[in-house]
């Protein structure tokens, strides 16, 4: 249906051309799903824009695009703007911005419909316009239809996208990253409603992604791109099982997995992609690859069938002088029991001596916080400030990590994670509760003894790019916190050194500006200047979720041997659940500002009993495709409650997929009386009345 | 939203009050109204600046002064001139000569403005975008009455190579001009064009800067994509999704744009010889006459007061986002 044939698309840059995509070739057949696999930056948007023909003018564009055998690159953009929407609708990947946020939802969709039937009458594209968004699951569809963009969660939005997409019955939808922005249990429902909208358009879908294990689930076949080109193409669980090139290996191995039983050490990609400007001939990998040899950086391979399809007509492609001897490599290790990728990308097994659980009670509490409370005033006018309600932004919980241990905080988005941290790291008395810092509760500290609780709690933020000063070096940068504390400079710079080196960084580095490094390099920076006053609780605030797959796989691997030859303590705030199961030892589900399950990682993955927990777990995709099939989504429903306004009794229970199944009686006890948290395992809570525990992974 | 620009209106009229008080105290504390007098040769007998000063309520304290002033306004009494002439008497003619001049300027100027900002943007770098720019920097820094001069300047060959006064370079009607309606009406086009020109290209020039930028912004965002995405042609989705949105910050930029309108309509006042508003201030100064100074103060109070709310009425109409609050 979709036939792409050597697409080449650059742009014009101070630095020369931008070379986006060079030489691409794909198909997409009828009602098939097609995966986009890649890093940031590696063509995959500018692939799927040059299709819809919404490329800016300045890009140049060569080679040919024909749909249904019409050729569509040089049409003019009216001929064009008769195809887009009614034959290849466009879903994008930030539904924040994707929207007009002057016309009413049900306006734009209506829009849609009659931009292609000009005889529709008005009112009948309103009545079409409501069953659509009824169709991809607003709730309310009639009434909400008349409501404006911002009033609308990310979710929602991606949901209205997806309604003018699905509007016209088109033959091929292409999706670029449409769940990227979204919480996990909203992306499970974004994807819900894009398979509805396949089964009932027939469409055929090519979803873009850097997540692996979204399209293990819905794709038939994937193409895996790197630097505008495409690397290793075939059906889906041919490549996922099978990878003949070292990108794709280092991918599926840099992502942790839900479903591991044990701790496999995660595959990082060191360096970064190659410039787009000027490329070096010879494979654009070479630098990063385990593999290279010498013909690699002298010829680029081409694209060469290394395997037949199973059954399909498409055979199994990759681009790299070596598959064979992946192959090989595959076989041997297979026998051994061992990884192909780690062994080709020389990863050894985390070091030993993570203290975990074990013997837990004995170890000193190095935090503790016992119903902590964080309420804000929510006001109006802006000469006369009314109070007119309170976010309960954090209310009332307790948790306790002890010596040498992690703990992993998590929850959607707005669920009071990071209050918590503020809280913590303001070492004020908070609102309500206590917040205990290695034996001194934070209310009763005086002035000195703040600044030496502050040297042993560091902490380390989300984005690496804004956390650092750009006017300093490095070397400053990371000595901050020692000058702050009174020590020597000549003591500072051996200091330093020492710190680039424990996070993998070069003591040269020192004198380089953070513009000069990497997005992992500078989250490294941010891990040296945290350890740089010895600390013994380290707070980190999603430390890898700006990060690409294979660059978040470093940052955790030396985490990881950070806390193992530290012995430091951590509180791991982070959304992605897989991560936190790799990194962790025990972990904190929070919802709506309350704990709602804590216990020991293994415990709780393999028997969550919360039913927030369940459908969290439920709703992360597995990076393989036999698996993924298999599993069934608990989806919740709507979205979060406004936390100024939370549900009574089991704050969950709008969304709670059990309180659905629950009789009269029971329902009423979840309305009324909230849940304590109550022992359901060793060490293993949970607060819902009718807690059991569930397989889900 | 009626409640927001109630709320929004009722900012503005205490806004206007304050004005128009700080105005008429600066004007009483700093002005000697009685020096004419007091200066006259030969010198006038006491009696005579004593009775003056009893009538400009002189030994009066200023809030005071002011409250009387303020309580005949509100029954349509501006109070006198020094010169003992009603300030009534003139007030509607003056207002209605500025008006015109002002809102002429104003419409020419957001109409011009936007569209070439509008063009601007979508032809951004081609050589009719740096001409924009171009005039729009030369504009913004030239002070309108350099820019009213050279209007002059240039004009003047133009009326000699006519051998007849096509457009007038001062006043706003010709003295003692008889004619039918529509003969008064041309009369009157031929003296109001070159002053409104001179005001209209300082606003042409400000307008089109923000709306270039505001439509930048626009042209890069992701639901002008979407809008494509959904069939609309890029001239469509242009004009429908585009203008409108880049249209909203134009609104907040409106009140603005009227107060640096009303500064310049008093140099071209003045430099075209108009008896409007602002040429009436700069006689109130010269003739230290508080009262004057406070009634073309709270003139501009309320223009700005009207602009003000219009710009608020215009920003929720454009806008969804606000009017829910
Ligand atoms: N309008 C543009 N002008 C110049 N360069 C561009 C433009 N759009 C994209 N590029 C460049 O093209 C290359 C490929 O970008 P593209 O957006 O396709 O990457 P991507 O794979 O979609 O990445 P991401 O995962 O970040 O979405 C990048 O080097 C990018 O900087
Ligand atoms: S061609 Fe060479 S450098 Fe490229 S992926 Fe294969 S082995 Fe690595
Ligand atoms: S208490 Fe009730 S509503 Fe809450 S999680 Fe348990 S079953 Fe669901
Ligand atoms: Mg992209």
């Amino acid at each position: 249906m979709l036939e792409v044939r050597d697409l080449e698309v650059s742009f014009p840059s101070e630095a020369g051309r931008v070379a986006a995509v060079r030489g691409l070739s794909f198909d997409v057949g009828a009602g098939e799903v097609l995966g986009i696999v890649g890093e940031s930056g590696s063509g995959k948007s500018v692939s799927a824009l040059a299709t819809m023909g919404l490329l800016p003018p300045q890009a140049r564009i060569g080679g040919s695009i024909r749909f249904h055998g019409t050729e569509l690159l040089g049409k003019s953009d009216v001929a064009l703007s008769r195809i887009r929407g009614r034959r290849i609708a466009m879903v994008f990947q930030d539904p924040l911005s994707a929207l007009t946020p002057i016309f009413t939802v049900g306006d734009q969709v209506a829009e849609a419909l009659r931009v292609h039937d000009p005889k529709l009458a008005k009112k009948a594209a309103a009545e079409r316009a409501v069953d659509l968004l009824d169709l991809v699951g607003i709730p309310h569809a009639r009434a909400r239809s008349a409501s404006f963009p911002h009033e609308f969660s990310g979710g929602m939005r991606q949901r209205v996208v997806i309604a003018m997409a699905i509007a016209n019955d088109p033959d091929l939808i292409i999706a670029d990253e449409p769940t990227t922005a979204l919480d996990v249990t909203v992306q499970a429902q974004v994807l819900d409603v894009l398979k509805t909208a396949q089964e009932i358009t027939g469409a055929g879908i090519v979803l873009i992604t850097h997540d692996l294990g979204v399209v293990a689930g819905v794709a038939d076949r994937l193409m895996v791109m790197y630097a505008g080109r495409a690397v290793e193409q075939g059906a889906v669980d041919e490549v996922f099982g099978h990878p003949r090139m070292p990108y794709t290996l280092g991918l599926l191995g840099s992502v942790p997995r839900l479903d591991a039983t044990e701790k496999r050490p995660l595959v990082p990609i060191e360096g970064q992609p190659p410039p787009m400007t000027d490329l070096p001939p010879g494979c654009p990998f070479t630098l990063r690859c385990p593999m290279a040899v010498e013909r690699c950086s002298a010829e680029e391979p081409a694209l060469e069938v290394v395997g037949p399809g199973p059954g399909g007509p498409e055979p199994h492609r990759s681009a790299c002088w070596r598959s064979g001897d992946i192959e090989r490599v595959e076989h041997d290790v297979a026998g051994a029991g061992a990884d192909t990728a780690a062994t080709l990308f020389g990863v050894r097994a985390p070091a030993p001596g993570a203290a975990g659980t074990d013997g837990r009670p004995d170890r000193p509490v190095v935090l503790d916080v016992v119903d902590l409370v964080k309420h804000y005033p929510v006001t109006t006018g802006s000469v006369f400030r009314r109070r007119v309600g309170t976010v309960h932004a954090v209310d009332g919980i307790s948790f306790d990590i002890r010596e040498g241990e992690v703990l992993g905080l998590v929850g959607e988005s707005g669920c009071g994670k990071t209050t918590t941290l503020m809280e913590i790291l303001g070492l004020e008395p908070p609102m309500g509760g206590r917040i205990v810092v290695l034996g001194s509760d934070v209310a009763g500290l005086g002035r000195r003894a703040r600044v030496a609780v502050r040297r042993d709690l560091q902490v380390v933020f989300q984005d690496p790019v804004a956390s650092l000063d750009p006017r300093l070096p490095v070397g400053d940068v990371i000595g901050e916190p020692l000058e702050v504390h009174g020590v020597a400079r000549p003591q500072i710079r051996r200091r330093v050194a020492e710190l680039l080196d424990l996070v993998g960084l070069r003591p040269d580095h020192a004198n380089r500006y953070p513009a000069e490094f990497s997005g992992g390099q500078r989250q490294r920076i941010g891990i040296a200047r945290a350890l740089a006053l010895e600390p013994k609780v380290l707070i980190l605030d999603e430390p890898v979720s700006a990060l690409d797959v294979s660059i978040r796989a470093g940052v955790i691997n030396l985490l990881e041997d950070l806390r193992a030859r530290l012995g430091l303590a951590f509180l791991f705030v982070a959304h992605d659940l897989s991560v936190v199961r790799h990194v962790a030892d025990r972990v904190a589900v929070m919802y709506l500002g309350k704990i709602v399950e804590i216990g020991a990682v293994d415990r709780v993955f393999a028997a969550p009993s919360h039913p927030y927990t369940q459908a969290l777990l439920s709703a992360i995709p597995i990076p393989d495709p036999a698996v993924e099939r298999r599993r069934e989504r608990i989806l919740l429903r709507g979205d979060l409650p406004s936390p100024a306004d939370p549900p009574s009794g089991c704050r969950f229970r709008t969304r709670c997929p059990l309180f659905v199944e629950l009789d009269e009686s029971r329902r009423r006890r979840c309305v009324t009386e909230e849940p304590p948290r109550a022992a359901v395992g060793s060490g293993h809570e949970a607060a819902c009345h009718f807690a059991h525990a569930r397989e889900v992974v | 939203m009626v409640r927001f620009l109630l709320r929004r209106l009722l900012n503005y009229v205490v806004l206007c009050l304050v004005a128009t008080f700080l105005a008429y105290s600066l004007a009483s504390l700093t002005f000697r109204p009685l020096s004419t007098l007091q200066n006259r040769q030969p010198p006038p007998p006491p009696q005579t600046i004593a009775a003056k000063s009893a009538e400009l309520n002189l030994d009066q304290p200023i809030p005071r002064r002011f409250l009387t002033w303020a309580g005949g306004v509100v029954q349509g009494d501006f109070g006198n001139t020094v010169v003992s002439a009603p300030i009534g008497e003139q007030v509607l003619s003056r207002a209605g000569t500025s008006l015109r001049l002002f809102l002429a300027g104003t419409l020419i100027g957001v109409t011009l403005g936007v569209l070439i900002g509008v063009a601007g943007a979508v032809r951004q770098y081609r050589p009719s975008d740096y001409l924009a720019t171009l005039f729009s920097f030369l504009m913004l820094s030239t002070p309108v009455f350099v820019v009213g001069t050279l209007l002059k300047v240039v004009w003047l060959p133009v009326n000699q190579a006519a051998g007849t006064q096509i457009l007038y370079f001062s006043g706003e009607v010709t003295a003692g001009f008889q004619g039918t309606f529509t003969e008064s009406l041309v009369d009157r086009l031929q003296h109001l064009v070159l002053p409104t020109v001179a005001i209209a290209l300082g606003q042409i020039a400000f307008y089109s800067r923000y709306q270039r930028s505001a439509m930048l912004d626009v042209l890069g965002s992701d639901f002008l994509r979407t809008a494509q995405a959904k069939g609309l042609t890029r001239r469509r989705a242009l004009f429908r999704h585009g203008l409108r949105t880049a249209l909203i910050p134009m609104a907040t930029l409106f009140a603005f744009g009227f107060g640096l309108l009303v500064t310049g309509g008093v140099f071209t006042e003045r430099i075209f010889g108009w008896f409007g508003m602002g040429d009436w201030l700069i006689v109130g100064v010269q003739q230290q006459d508080a009262n004057i100074v406070a009634t073309v103060t709270l003139f501009v109070a309320v223009l700005v007061l009207v602009s003000g709310w219009l710009s608020d009425a215009l920003y929720a109409a454009l806008d969804p986002r606000v009017r829910i609050r």
